[in-house]
């Protein structure tokens, strides 16, 4: 066992002991990015003299004995937060000079803690994508089969975690960025409900369905994540004022009695047989364990990803007008007028999924369409929330397959939106929900890639999935696999 | 087909992008799937369902009405592709 293989706790426990520095550890990870950056690219900027300026910061502190379980670990963010500068780009050519004045609270609240910021990852341009291949920095490999992607949009998030490049990273998830890039490389991701963590700072796709999260090695880790950037923020509107519970003290008591739904909608033919396998076993462990199983029925579950691309690129074709060439990020050096400097600016800047996305959200918000598309995709989502507060009327946790199949090949999908759109019809509708899921690891295909099942909660019922996933984890050896990289 | 050339033109122009002939060709047959896949909304009857734009309740978040510091000009324009002075310069806006 290296250094870089070292969970949150486990490395908290060394550090608490003194049997290594902050400081040690902080080169090590260094080292371990340099070493395997050149086969994964899970990062667009690393940054190696803040990694060190904060490590010395955090062995005064453990020294004078004001750590936690943060103070000393090195981590690192998704592209998307923004951190005082330090460039952040969203994935994206139009940003890849932006050096924000101001930090995302997420990264504050971390920072506070002590943690070390090892760098900036990799993601699908303006996290809309699910295999990072709409990166203008390049297409982060799967570090379980380099041949593989490693899922979008927090591919970067998943991968810097699956190759030991950080203890743990944040992503955000608008359509299943956490949930899905987890299950493909083997990782543990939490979204959580819509308001429990603040997106101040979090560059916007789709407001109404963003939402920040960790991913990580283990439960343990994901439950001590959680709670350093869960709670209101006076500086998000829509963060909601409830109290932060101690996630950590949740995980222990088992699921003797838990009541586990499964969605007949959710397992359908044409679900990969290695998924399918995977949740049958997860099944059989959960029986074990005591928790209880019940057949339910989320029934407006095929409307889910034709109701999302609606809504969600209608929220970005309103979000990313501010990407205009005239406060920050890329400008057109042709331009003659006003408005030709912002066309010529946007179209320099975007690449070709983002423009795919504003092009349907446009269309989706025009005169004429208006009704038709958008309002009617707000109503579904009506309907679709409708079906999560009936089935959690009987059961506590909700289990699927995070997705349909294990991480599919780099390039295959690339040409078919559609299809790629399709790959994130289990992750979907609970970002419409706005509650809470995750990805635990759940086995592997037979040529080695990893699965992940899904865990959704009620909304604020994060507390429930992760004591399921932990008493999941003890019982299973999946999480203490690593990729051969 | 649900789209023309003639259409995604004209979205074009409301979303201030200029997309090359290639682009043009390419979102006519990617926009017409699309759009063909979510008219399976149109099946479902949603009469007296009222449409959702939040996921949890929220009202007006209000703050007390008082002066707070904020990041001053400097910083704010620090990332200016071009700067006049405590101004953005940006190309003339009448011809």
């Amino acid at each position: 066992m290296e250094l870089f293989d070292l969970t949150i706790h486990e490395l908290h426990d060394k550090l608490s002991a003194r049997e290594v520095s902050s400081v040690e550890v902080t080169r090590t990870m260094l080292d371990r990015i340099e070493a395997v950056e050149p086969t994964v690219g899970s990062f667009i900027t690393v940054t190696p003299e803040q990694a060190l300026a904060d490590a010395e910061t955090a062995d005064r502190r453990i020294a004078a004995g004001d750590a936690n379980m943060l103070t000393g670990i090195p981590l690192a963010l998704k592209d998307i937060f923004l951190t005082e500068g330090i460039r952040t780009t969203c994935g994206s050519r139009i940003l890849h000079n932006f050096i924000p004045p101001y930090s995302s609270t997420s990264w504050l609240n971390l920072k506070e803690r002590g943690a070390v910021l090892l760098g900036k990852l990799n993601q699908d341009e303006f996290a809309m994508g699910s295999s990072s291949e709409s990166s203008a920095f390049g297409t982060t490999r799967n570090p379980w089969n380099t041949a593989h992607i490693p899922g979008g949009s927090s591919g970067g998030s998943a991968a810097a975690v699956a190759a030991r490049q950080a203890m743990a990273t944040l992503g955000t998830d608008t359509g299943g960025s956490i949930r899905q890039p987890s299950s493909h490389c083997g990782c543990v991701g939490l979204k959580p409900t819509y308001g429990r963590v603040s997106r101040y700072g979090v560059i916007a796709y789709a407001s109404s369905l963003d939402q920040v999260g960790p991913l990580t090695r283990d439960v343990t880790d994901c439950a001590v994540m959680l709670g350093a950037v869960a709670g209101y923020d006076p500086k998000d509107s829509t963060s909601v004022n409830t109290p932060v519970p101690d996630y950590t003290a949740s995980l222990t008591g088992g699921v003797k009695g838990l009541k586990i739904g499964l969605p007949k909608e959710y397992f359908i033919t044409g679900l990969d047989p290695d998924v399918q396998s995977a949740m049958n076993r997860a099944i059989e462990t959960y029986r074990g364990l005591g928790a209880e199983f019940v057949d339910i029925s989320l029934p407006h579950t095929d409307y889910a990803v034709a109701t999302y691309y609606l809504i969600a690129t209608a929220e970005a074709s309103s979000n990313l007008a501010r990407y205009d060439g005239v406060r920050f990020g890329h400008r057109s050096e042709q331009a003659e007028s006003l408005i030709d400097m912002m066309t010529r600016s946007r179209s320099e800047g975007f690449g070709i999924e983002v423009k795919r996305r504003i092009m349907l959200g446009t269309y989706a918000l025009s005169s004429g369409y208006y009704d038709a598309y958008y309002v009617k995709a707000q109503k579904v989502r009506t309907l679709i929330m409708g079906d999560f507060t009936r089935a959690f009327k009987g059961v506590d946790v909700i289990l699927t397959p995070v997705a349909p199949t294990p991480a599919f090949r780099i390039g295959e999908k690339v040409n078919d939106p559609l299809q790629m759109y399709l790959s994130d019809i289990f992750t979907i509708p609970v970002n419409l929900a706005g509650t809470c899921a995750m990805s635990v690891p759940a086995g592997f295909s037979g040529n080695g890639l990893p699965i992940g099942l899904q865990l959704i909660g009620k909304p604020f019922g994060e507390e429930t999935i992760l004591r399921a996933a932990h008493a999941f984890e003890q019982a299973t050896e999946w999480h203490t696999r690593r990729a051969a990289i | 087909m649900k789209i023309t050339v003639a259409e995604v033109e004209h979205v074009a122009r409301l979303a201030r992008l200029e997309l090359s002939a290639e682009e043009k060709n390419l979102f006519v047959g990617q926009m017409d799937a699309i759009l063909g896949y979510v008219d399976k909304l149109k099946g479902l009857n949603t009469d007296g369902v009222q449409p959702t734009s939040h996921a949890i309740p929220v009202e007006n978040a209000f703050r007390a009405d008082r002066e707070t510091p904020s990041i001053g000009v400097e910083k704010a324009l620090a990332n200016a592709p071009d700067r006049a002075e405590s101004f953005y310069r940006v190309p003339k806006v009448i011809e």
